[in-house]
């Protein structure tokens, strides 16, 4: 019986007249034609290389790259493959953009704070700093530290030596390497200890205030334990450590830790350059608590380094993060612009070298863009999980 | 339902364009003639090799190389437009197309024939890697060079040589790798390295640009073999044959005495070797797709292979190089062409 009621409907609307059925019919052909498209521009690159005589694949990857890289991270030579200067590459590109990040971030926020400065002179000492470092081209600046400045220091003979342990030439900076020696592992016990007790402390002296009001001077406190406990047990170990020396040998400087001018000149470039933005994304933030939050401190008696510590900052992370993010990003992928010095870099050495003694640049440029865009996408998730736990919590 | 229609319109009409860009284009030949003038690939300045003047005009021996084939299509020497390229893109820009044939200073190698879908189409010079180092560091020889830190252009044949080089000494080197020449001679002129590693016809030239020449010297070591000459992409034999002999054609007409200044004369000779050259008899132009006289216009607007040597490197150009194995094969030298015949 019930079918027949069921029947007895008006029948519905022809398929093609159906909305859904529609909606769902166009979806598929989308994407069916973006899968088709795909395909056929793939198909036609490789049958148009094949026809060429253009070899296709990664097994280029295994082939003995057989030319050599000034720095590494990881151990290279040149009698190993290809594969190799990829990971090379990839490590210095890393290397330069961790070490942008860092400094521009620390720089770019005591400029953005010094830019809002009550001090007339500080203020305006950061707002000439960001005025002319932002609007020079990036790429001139990287020249200008490494063509300008760095190449300006002295030959390898003529060094700048500082104690006979450090020097500087235009070849680079020259650091004792620190050899650890048998029983050093008690001093990284030590080093474990010492950070373990310290956030032991923080947490204590937390809950004691929050308990009776009472403040604990984690501070100071943490410091000398940091600094105390790891010498205190490098002597009871008997001093397991030794240095390796820089001295000149022949044409340069051998032993010791060297920093390339190639790295100097693109850090120092990246980090100002960045720490510009930074300044202006952190005066941004700053600006964007009402000025009642600041009143409001005060007049709880904080002052005013706390205010801005406890009150402000936690607050205009807010606003600061996400434009951060994109300032990092910028970093990682202006820090391609080493190939211009010849810091051997992702770019330099894969795209650069290796593609054009393989040939294989559809094969290369595709592994370089899917690392740049991996970096990328992995600093953007970090980041907004950073930005998840400041952003503001809706009870 | 009209939409469905619309839309599988859409598509055949998208399936249009990708199967026409599927479908292979006319030839190199009939390209270049349709476009009305020749692309070639250079470098972005490299004296006696290709280097723009202050007018924009373009001079060397590969610019020269160019101007041949030119002018053995379109009877006008002028009839090129140059491209200039860094060596990283050199490979790239010649295999998307991008230009005609390439005439940058480019070793021929086992691999970049084999594996980049190119094809070498002879030798414009025969060079070697040496050695360009500063007086100061008291070396003499490539042999003392242990430990030196080294300038390079990237993407070059000097790359991989030099780490063979070292290598096989037992020796150590630290590689600064730029992407252009002038780079290159600015990082060794600012003192980053102690030694330069190029081809050694542009070591002299490099040399000439420091801001004090006599401050350096080349070393006596050749440590590689660097044969030099144009390329063209791989899968068109008509093309590939017409740069081969245009280039051929040169040295032969060196080897009989054929210049841009008697050229007129010689097609009045009945020499019959000459007489094939220059197109008075027999139908080698034809047989490459090119007119008869294809011969006499590229010696008559850019001259033969002694000719273009002189003109752009030879003893009495700045760089000053004697022809060494350059001469012909009759003098001395390697430079051998097969008989136009």
């Amino acid at each position: 019986m019930k079918k027949q009621t069921f029947d007895s409907k008006p029948a519905g609307p022809k398929p093609w007249y159906d909305p859904r059925v529609r909606a769902i019919f166009f979806q598929v052909v989308a994407i069916a034609l973006v899968f088709w498209g795909g395909w056929v521009l793939i198909d036609n690159t490789l049958s148009n290389m094949e026809s060429r005589g253009i070899s296709t694949g990664f097994g280029f990857l295994d082939e003995s790259a057989g030319f050599g890289i000034i720095m590494s991270l990881v151990p290279y030579d040149a009698t190993m493959s290809y594969g190799r200067t990829f990971w090379v590459g990839l490590t210095n590109t890393l290397l330069v953009s961790a070490m942008g990040v860092v400094t521009a971030t620390i720089l770019g926020f005591i400029i953005g704070v010094a830019r809002l400065s009550s001090n007339w002179l500080v203020a305006k000492v950061s707002l000439a700093y960001i005025e002319v470092i932002r609007n020079i081209p990036l790429l001139l600046q990287i020249f200008f530290w490494y063509f300008a400045v760095l190449s300006s220091l002295p030959s390898p003979r003529q060094s700048v030596d500082v104690g006979g342990a450090f020097f500087l030439n235009n070849r680079g900076l020259y650091v004792p390497e620190p050899v650890t020696q048998d029983g050093f592992g008690l001093v990284w016990g030590g080093i474990l200890a010492a950070i373990a007790a310290v956030i032991g402390i923080r947490i204590w002296a937390k809950r004691r205030q929050l308990a009776t009001g009472a403040i604990f001077p984690t501070f100071k406190v943490g410091v000398g334990i940091l600094f105390l406990v790891p010498i205190m047990s490098y002597f009871l170990a008997g001093q397991p450590l030794e240095w390796d020396l820089p001295a000149l040998k022949g044409f340069n400087f051998g032993g010791g830790i060297s920093i390339i001018p190639e790295l100097a000149a693109l850090w120092i470039a990246l980090s100002l350059y960045t720490a510009s933005f930074i300044a202006e994304i952190v005066r941004s933030g700053i600006l964007s608590v009402s000025k009642g939050q600041t009143e409001a401190s005060k007049a709880l008696g904080l002052p005013n380094g706390l205010t801005l510590r406890l009150v402000v900052i936690p607050q205009a992370m807010r606003v600061i993060i996400p434009p951060l993010t994109s300032q990092y990003l910028n970093l990682v992928k202006n820090s391609s612009l080493a190939t211009a010095i010849g810091y051997p870099d992702l770019v330099a050495v894969f795209m650069g070298t290796t593609l054009n003694q393989t040939g294989q640049a559809v094969e290369v440029v595709a592994i370089t863009m899917a690392v740049y865009l991996t970096i990328s996408l992995l600093i953007s998730l970090f980041m907004n999980i950073y930005n998840r736990a400041v952003a503001i919590k809706e009870r | 339902m009209k939409n469905a229609k619309s839309i599988a319109v859409g598509a055949a009409m998208l399936c249009g364009v990708f199967t026409a860009s599927v479908a292979s284009a006319a030839t190199t030949l009939e390209s270049v003639k349709e476009k009305g003038h020749l692309q070639c690939g250079v470098t972005s300045g490299l004296p006696g090799f290709s280097q723009p003047d202050d007018k924009g005009n373009w001079t060397g021996i590969d610019v020269d190389t160019c101007r041949a084939v030119a002018a053995a299509i379109f009877g006008d020497a002028k009839a090129v437009e140059f491209t200039p390229l860094t060596a990283k893109e050199r490979f790239t820009a010649l295999q998307s197309g991008e230009i005609d044939m390439l005439s940058r200073n480019t070793t021929w190698t086992l691999t970049r024939d084999a594996s980049l879908g190119l094809n070498f189409a002879g030798v414009n010079y025969y060079d070697g890697q040496g050695f360009l180092v500063n007086k100061g560091i008291g070396v003499d020889d490539a042999t003392q060079l242990d430990g030196a830190t080294v300038c390079i252009q990237a993407g070059t044949t000097t790359e991989l040589n030099l780490s063979d080089y070292f290598r096989a000494k037992g020796m150590e080197y630290k590689p600064i790798v730029f992407d252009t020449s002038e780079q290159t001679v600015q990082g060794f002129a600012s003192g980053r390295c102690d030694v330069l590693t190029s081809d050694r016809s542009q070591l002299a030239a490099l040399r000439s640009k420091l801001s004090d020449p006599d401050s350096a010297k080349i070393l006596p070591n050749t440590i590689s073999k660097e044969p030099l000459g144009p390329v063209v992409r791989q899968g068109d034999d008509q093309w590939f044959n017409i740069v081969k002999w245009v280039l051929s054609v040169q040295i032969n007409a060196e080897e009989l005495g054929v210049t841009s200044a008697n050229v007129d004369d010689m097609l009045k000779s009945d020499n019959p070797n000459i007489q094939r050259l220059l197109g008075t008899d027999g139908d080698m132009g034809a047989k490459l797709g090119l007119p008869a006289d294809f011969g006499a216009k590229a010696i008559k607007q850019v001259g033969n292979y002694g000719e273009m040597y002189d003109r752009n490197v030879g003893p009495d150009t700045p760089l000053g190089l004697e022809r060494g194995i350059n001469a012909l094969w009759t003098e001395g030298g390697v430079m051998y062409a097969p008989p136009v015949r």
